[in-house]
């Protein structure tokens, strides 16, 4: 294993917490209302339709009532009047590291992002608050006729295929924050892959909120073609402010008939963020999309990612580790719609929770009786590493019919003092024992993601438990 | 100076005193054996020694090389030298043995540094032939899903990798068959020389036939009895413990 050069990938990224100041160019001030949306999309120059559907979606997110019947009342302290809602540069994504903005530059430099590029990565863009400052994909997988471009230049130079599948798997109204971000998204990824195009190395794209008070609101469609192969990989940090941050971005996938998508995200966001997230994938005839998704970090995460397997034989699958340490409450979890026979889908779900941590599994499958050759696997286990930590799980598993099969198994473990008694006896310390039996937790889910994520998972994992333990 | 010496130890767990009064020297070098009845205390003090915070010392001292250890985190004495071979060694799921050995040799080194793989693996796959341990063994996890034999010969493993200065061996010989017990008893007297003291507990003499102590100490009710040569533990084994109960009382 070439050890070293992974070492040199895990460079100095203490969990992201640093800022340097930025000039704005663009700022839309703090609160939303209709001359928001009308200030954002005049400095984004986009057109008409859009203006539109940012109104639109704004009024079904004032209409729709806060989730907390179901969902954490943390939600509650959310000040949407207190938000800046668009903070920009004004620059165009530069293709060249050079010609980004030094303060910018200094930062995805910090973080590590231009040397993972040019270690394994086909593509990258980089957004900086509300705006990609970087944007490059590899000529020759350019040339092959993917397309890897932020949201806006999307639905600008590409509309043929952006206006036909955006806001499609998710609609506005999905829910409270969908719509949120339907009315102010910006930045994010637009990617299709031609027919038969097989993306050897991952495309990545880093969030980066550097801004107080702001809202991150990026929005993310992928559509591979028929028979056509990606992988997507998203970072996400924040620096620690004393006041609330949101994020709340919307993930679009589209699989076609045979292709393979596979969206790995590992964020790492500081534990003032809200993090309020939907993900969904429609899978065609015989695709396959796999969410691998690594949750560390916030104040509130509330993610489920989907999968609706709308074609025969499509299959679905979710991979998810949640970190939950003090303060913190993860509510991930995954969704599972089986709308053709022979459809399977596998839902991995671990949990750790440390201190007054909070994790919660909330899972959804759905089989309607007149489909056949359905199957679900759903696992999810927790691990509690105090006494204090707290896990729930809410499965909802409705599989009917006779010709399905579904499987679901659940486990709450604790790490006891006498296994980590064992280890401090072969001349581990606690924290050392600690995050060897987190690690060892997670272990098999971690080799599932790519070599470069796994080695960086396990590090922050280690500098979670650090922090936790004497 | 060079010795485990245990110095009139009190032991409690909750209210309760176990070990009261114990004295113990192991000098490096030595094999000694403690026998004793159930509950005379035995396990107790293997945990004492190692730290186990459910165990409050309440008096006394055990010193290693003549340094007080009663102060330190279970790890630094273990760093220190001292090794438990558990009688119950725990499972740490997902974890392989080849990742646990290697954290705790990298636990000892100076900081920042780290023991070379291709070092690490040599010396392990030395140490695993001795214990006739299959190489698959590297990659399963620690004591997941082992038989008890499989288990125990982990322990004397480890014990192999780590070096200690003083090995302390608790009821290795519980749930051993006859074959699991020679190569276990092997493994522990290949380790055997002068730079190593060890403390061999036992309830029956039958482990002392493949590990012949230099030293034997009956053990009850949390104090050593009486102490002698092997030929002691041949004594208890033919008059059983009530002998020396009586001749106490």
């Amino acid at each position: 294993m070439p050890t070293e050069e992974l070492n040199q990938l895990a460079i100095d990224r203490t969990r992201g917490d640093f800022r340097y100041d930025v000039q704005y160019q663009y700022d839309a001030g703090t609160g939303l209302t209709h001359q928001t949306i009308d200030y954002i999309v005049d400095a984004k120059g986009e057109p008409d339709w859009i203006r539109d559907w940012r109104h639109k979606a704004l009024d079904v997110f004032l209409s729709k009532p806060m989730p907390t019947h179901w969902a954490s009342k943390d939600l509650e302290n959310i000040v949407f009047d207190n938000i800046r809602y668009y903070l920009a540069g004004g620059q165009k994504p530069s293709r060249s590291w050079e010609d980004v903005p030094e303060d910018m530059k200094r930062t995805f430099e910090r973080l590590g992002i231009p040397e993972q590029e040019r270690k394994f990565l086909a593509g990258v863009e980089a957004q900086f608050d509300s705006e990609a400052v970087y944007s490059n994909i590899k000529k020759a997988v350019g040339e092959q006729g993917v397309i890897f471009v932020g949201s806006t230049d999307g639905l600008k130079n590409h509309p043929e295929i952006f206006r036909k599948w955006f806001g499609k798997v998710i609609p506005t109204g999905d829910n409270k924050f969908s719509a949120l971000n339907s009315a102010v998204f910006s930045g994010g990824s637009f990617i299709y892959v031609p027919p038969g195009v097989k993306v050897k190395h991952p495309l990545q794209a880093y969030f980066r909120i550097n801004a107080e008070n702001f809202g991150q609101f990026e929005r993310t469609l992928i559509i591979a073609d028929e028979g056509s192969e990606v992988m997507y990989m998203e970072g996400c940090t924040a620096p620690k402010f004393e006041t609330a941050t949101l994020h709340s971005a919307v993930v679009e996938l589209v699989a076609l008939k045979g292709a393979k998508i596979q969206y790995v995200t590992v964020q790492n966001w500081s534990p003032n963020v809200f993090n309020l997230v939907t993900k969904r994938a429609i899978a065609h005839e015989e695709a396959e999309v796999k969410w691998i998704d690594c949750n560390i970090g916030s104040r509130l995460t509330m993610k489920y990612p989907g999968v609706v397997l709308k074609g025969r034989k499509a299959r679905g699958e979710v991979v998810s580790i949640a970190l939950a340490n003090d303060g913190q409450h993860q509510d991930t979890g995954a969704k599972m719609i089986h709308a053709a026979d022979e459809t399977t889908s596998n839902i991995v779900s671990k949990s750790i929770s440390i201190g007054k941590g909070r994790a919660t599994y909330r899972g959804l499958v759905h089989v309607p009786k007149h489909l056949k050759g359905c199957k679900n696997n759903t696992e999810c286990d927790a691990l509690l590493i105090n006494s204090t930590a707290r896990t729930d799980t809410y499965p909802a598993i409705t599989v009917r019919g006779t010709g399905n099969a579904c499987q679901h198994e659940a486990s709450v473990s604790q790490i006891s003092a006498e296994q980590i008694f064992y280890m401090q006896q072969r001349g581990l310390t606690e924290a050392q024992a600690m995050s060897l039996s987190v690690n060892g937790f997670v272990n098999d889910l971690v080799r599932q993601f790519p070599m470069e994520y796994s080695v960086e998972l396990k590090r922050l994992i280690d500098l979670e438990m650090e922090g936790s333990v004497g | 100076m060079s010795s485990l010496k245990i110095q009139d130890l009190h032991v409690r767990i909750g209210e309760k005193e176990i070990i009261r009064g114990l004295t113990l020297e192991i000098p490096k070098g030595e094999v000694h054996a403690i026998m004793g009845p159930n509950g005379s205390g035995k396990s107790t003090l293997s945990k004492a020694i190692g730290g186990h915070p459910d165990y409050t010392i309440t008096s006394g001292d055990i010193l290693v090389d003549g340094e007080s250890i009663l102060g330190m985190e279970p790890d630094e004495r273990a760093r220190k030298g001292v090794f438990l071979a558990f009688q119950y060694p725990m499972e740490i799921p997902g974890v392989s043995n080849a990742n646990f050995l290697r954290a705790a040799l990298n636990a000892r080194q100076p900081e920042g540094e780290e023991i070379e793989a291709v070092d690490f693996y040599e010396h392990l796959y030395e140490e695993m032939d001795k214990l006739e341990i299959r190489r698959e063994f590297t990659s399963r996890a620690v004591n997941e899903g082992f038989s008890g034999g499989e288990k125990k010969r982990n322990e004397i493993l480890q014990m192999a990798m780590l070096k200690p200065k003083y090995a302390i061996l608790d009821e290795t010989d519980s749930g051993l068959d006859i074959d699991a017990l020679k190569i276990v008893s092997q493994g522990v007297n290949a380790q055997r020389g002068p730079e190593l003291g060890s403390l061999v507990i036992t309830h029956y003499q039958r482990l002392l036939d493949y590990i012949v102590p230099d030293v034997v100490h009956v053990m009850v009710d949390g104090r050593i009895v009486r102490t002698g040569p092997k030929e002691l533990a041949l004594e208890l084994e033919e008059k059983g413990y009530d002998f020396i109960k009586d001749a106490i009382a």
